[in-house]
């Protein structure tokens, strides 16, 4: 990996900006590597677009606005409409067909993974869908390590939700390996 | 302690670099995007004995570091435009009574309540008159979170070496961005400790009779020496005096100590500058992109180079004129309608060479917007 | 000590007018720290603009001459950053409840632990005689000539609504009784305000037709009655002194100290 541009954007609430700190932190801490996180703020603290650029990197990073992504992750259908087109040639633009009706529009690999389902279908807590998508993305992608995903989940999750969070990012990951696709540089 | 590996937010930084340079005192009013160095350093502070103060309003929070920067501690505030604007009379009052303080402003759009989660660098000239009457300040600034935590400490270092308050102007695109940064271990960067009297109890001690070198021993509130603060024009012992000599040599004496000592005070980094025909001139979240923009064409051979300010004020005039002279156009990148511009073009040889590429819509500026300039200026069309 | 030893006689003769009631404050002030045998470099007197604010100029402690209104604010950050130091705030009208009035019902909040004196002549005295929040309707002043029509604070009752554990009031006639207020004031612990009524026979007495310094120390003699007297009873329009409230509360930098405990304890964990 050279440089890698990821976009992830939903609406707020459903973790999205907390999953970029996350892979960031991963990304930085555990794997020794270089990364930029910046989100789009407004005044409400729920509800709304959300979008966060992460960049991955070897070597320093200046601009830190991702404006052709490698990955772009959407799980609203606004994101999604909004997004779509900033997904590089090739890239990887991962969604949720519970929330997303995708189009043929965008040239990329689209890949809708039914995370939402499944994350209520095994484990029945809303609130880890965001880690479940991580879970995905590093399960397609193999960007990182996943342990160095799981060391940050230990360092960040409260004592009581830790088994939680672990039993969705191992689902998501077991969900995104069986697609696995690494062509998005 | 041996250094550690952090991802956190500028404004992290911000807080780290302040504990590290000997924080021990922090009053606020919550204000975006300020607001999380307030909170952090409400966990922070009481931890390491020292005093959090949330206050009534962003005036309180200004007085309030400077009364406790009296009783002997190192004092900082955060806050953003509007709560910089309300500190200013404040502000000037520690210019003029010569207490060493920290104001860190996370500049947003600006003017009145403007754009407050949006990145603006419009404060730049605030930063320098905001208060009132001939005076003299220090302001300093950083593109990434290591460089954030630096200026933070030095922005403490050269409060106490020039008894002054010192502005450290961030902004909203690297106050929220998280990176990383590496807290060096404990004594690797240096801490400028107070500067205290050494005269004994019984010894007049004159709190503003500066020693040979300029510089000013201070005597903590509540130690042997009682003297007298004031805003009003002051003699060596600090009473009000409106003598047209006390006036005149006081005023003097706050322009000069800092003015005189502008190369102490300059701070600035340098990209592929040797070389270079196209010199970018930036400085806090702009220059990012102009060094990204720098480094995408020098890979195709073009001969183009970033220098980036670290200190705005006292304005490092020289450093610009001779890093720019052989430039055959200076570009400032900044986010405002060119008040680093105006500076600039003062300091250089040939102001007609110098060009603004700006954004002053609460976005942060691209390297793709620098680019379109430079191509009309290297006549490569629109 | 003597009284004399507290001041800085290098800068006198002071600036105020003769017959102005601050001198007397000053005075019952100096005599409050004597009798309470307090080391002078305990003590730090925060003030604003205006008057009252020289003040403390003249006193030998640790003295911060501030910004109009922002006294309690400055004195804040001392008593924060140093508790056992002892503040004394002494302001003017325009200081305690114009510019400054948000730091007085904040500091009052907060219960700190500042002796907050407020030496009320209703009127601006410094800039020429302009009416303050403590003037009161009909009172003649040079922004306004046609008399005053804004009603003004109660600084006892204001205090107390706003949280102040010790609140007390007198006047610049009652110098001894003052003095006595002041002690007791200073001991408290937690935000103490002391309303002393001055005069101002410059700016107010001249243009209110209330006579000479004499004649105004006269009114405040005729105008009050000590709490619970009996002509107090019998004249209820007579303006109350004596001390309204004095409580034991949870003091602000007691209950830091104890966050800073209870902070470091969990670093430890």
């Amino acid at each position: 990996m050279n440089v890698m541009r990821l976009v992830f954007s939903g609406s707020g609430g459903q973790g999205v900006i907390t999953a970029a700190i996350i892979l960031a932190e991963a990304a930085v801490i555990y794997s020794g590597k270089n990364a930029t996180q910046t989100q789009a703020y407004g005044a409400a603290a729920r509800g709304g677009a959300t979008r966060s650029d992460i960049i991955l990197s070897d070597s320093a990073i200046y601009y830190p606005g991702v404006t052709e992504a490698n990955v772009l992750i959407t799980l609203t259908q606004d994101a999604y409409n909004e997004f779509a087109s900033i997904t590089r040639p090739g890239g990887l633009l991962l969604s949720d067909p519970r929330f997303v009706q995708t189009t043929r529009k965008a040239d990329a690999k689209q890949l809708e993974l039914p995370m939402y389902d499944q994350v209520m279908e095994k484990i029945g807590k809303p609130i880890v869908y965001n880690i479940c998508t991580l879970g995905a993305l590093i399960g397609i992608t193999q960007i990182l390590e996943p342990e160095a995903i799981m060391q940050v989940l230990e360092e960040r999750i409260p004592q009581d939700f830790i088994n939680l969070n672990m039993r969705a990012f191992d689902l998501g990951l077991v969900l995104g390996s069986q697609y696995q696709y690494r062509k998005f540089y | 302690m041996t250094e550690m590996i952090r991802f956190v937010q500028g404004n992290e930084a911000c807080v780290e670099g302040a504990l590290y340079a000997g924080l021990e005192f922090f009053a606020g009013y919550p204000i975006t995007p300020s607001t999380e160095i307030a909170e952090l350093l409400s966990g922070r502070l009481p931890t390491n004995g020292g005093k959090f103060i949330q206050m009534e309003d962003e005036i309180a929070s200004m007085c309030a570091i400077i009364g406790a920067s009296l009783t002997g501690h190192k004092v900082m505030t955060a806050t953003s435009g509007p709560g910089f604007s309300l500190k200013q009379e404040a502000i000037g009052y520690a210019c003029m009574a010569e207490i060493p303080c920290v104001i860190v402003n996370v500049q947003r759009g600006g003017p009145s309540t403007g754009n407050p989660t949006h990145v603006s660098q419009g404060d730049i000239n605030q930063a320098r008159w905001g208060t009132h009457g001939d005076h003299s300040i220090i302001a300093l600034t950083a593109s990434n979170h290591q460089d954030i935590f630096a200026m933070t400490v030095d922005a403490f270092n050269l409060a106490e070496t020039y008894r002054t308050p010192v502005v450290l102007l961030l902004d909203e695109a690297v106050g929220h961005m998280r990176e990383k940064l590496t807290i060096p271990a404990k004594d690797e960067l240096q801490i400028i400790d107070r500067l205290r009297t050494s005269l004994g109890k019984d010894v007049d001690y004159h709190p503003y009779l500066p020693r040979e070198d300029g510089r000013l021993p201070m005597s903590d509130f509540g130690g042997d020496h009682r003297y007298n603060v004031t805003g009003l024009y002051h003699d060596m012992w600090g009473f009000p005096s409106a003598n047209p000599k006390v006036v005149n040599q006081l005023l003097r004496h706050l322009v000069d100590k800092i003015e005189n000592n502008v190369h102490a005070i300059t701070r600035y980094k340098e990209y592929y500058l040797e070389d270079a025909h196209y010199i970018m001139v930036s400085y806090g979240s702009s220059a990012r992109s102009a060094i990204h923009l720098a480094e995408e064409r020098r890979k195709r051979g073009e001969r183009i180079g970033v220098l980036e300010l670290q200190s705005i004020w006292p304005f490092p005039t020289e450093v610009v004129r001779e890093k720019c002279a052989a430039a055959r156009a200076v570009v400032v990148v900044e986010m405002n309608m060119g008040q680093v511009l105006a500076q600039v073009k003062s300091a250089v040889e040939h102001p007609e060479r110098v060009f603004l590429a700006n954004r002053i819509d609460g976005k942060l500026i691209a390297p793709h917007d620098i680019k379109k300039l430079l191509r009309v200026i290297q006549g490569k069309g629109v | 000590m003597a009284v004399t030893d507290y001041l800085r006689q290098r800068f006198f003769p002071h600036m105020w007018c003769p017959g102005c009631g601050h001198g007397t404050i000053l005075n019952s002030l100096l005599r409050a720290v004597e009798e309470l045998e307090l080391s002078k470099n305990d003590i730090v007197m925060t003030s604003g603009i205006g008057c009252s604010a020289r003040i403390s100029g003249y006193v030998d402690f640790h003295s911060l001459h501030t910004l109009h209104g922002r006294a309690l604010a400055f004195a804040t950050g001392v008593k924060l950053s140093k508790p056992e130091l002892t503040l004394l705030v002494p302001m003017g009208d325009g200081d305690a409840l114009a510019i400054g009035g948000n730091h007085f019902i904040h500091a009052a909040r907060r219960n700190i632990d500042i002796t907050a004196i407020v030496m009320n002549n209703r009127i601006y005295g410094m800039t020429g005689g302009q009416f303050s929040p403590l003037s009161g309707p009909g009172v003649k002043a040079t922004t306004a000539p046609y008399t005053t029509i804004d009603a003004n604070f109660d600084v006892v009752k204001l205090a107390i609504a706003a949280g102040a554990s010790f609140v007390a009031r007198s006047t610049a006639y009652h110098a001894r009784e003052s003095t006595e207020i002041l002690k007791k004031a200073i001991m408290h612990k937690g935000f103490s305000v002391v309303e002393i009524l001055s005069q101002c026979p410059t700016h107010y007495g001249r243009k209110n037709k209330e006579g000479d310094a004499v004649a105004m120390l006269e009114l405040h003699k005729t105008n009050t009655a000590k709490l619970g007297s009996k002509q107090l009873e019998e004249n209820p329009n007579l303006v109350a002194r004596g001390i309204f409230i004095q409580e034991e509360r949870a003091e602000y930098c007691i209950e830091y100290g104890k966050i800073v405990e209870h902070a470091q304890r969990r670093n430890v964990k």
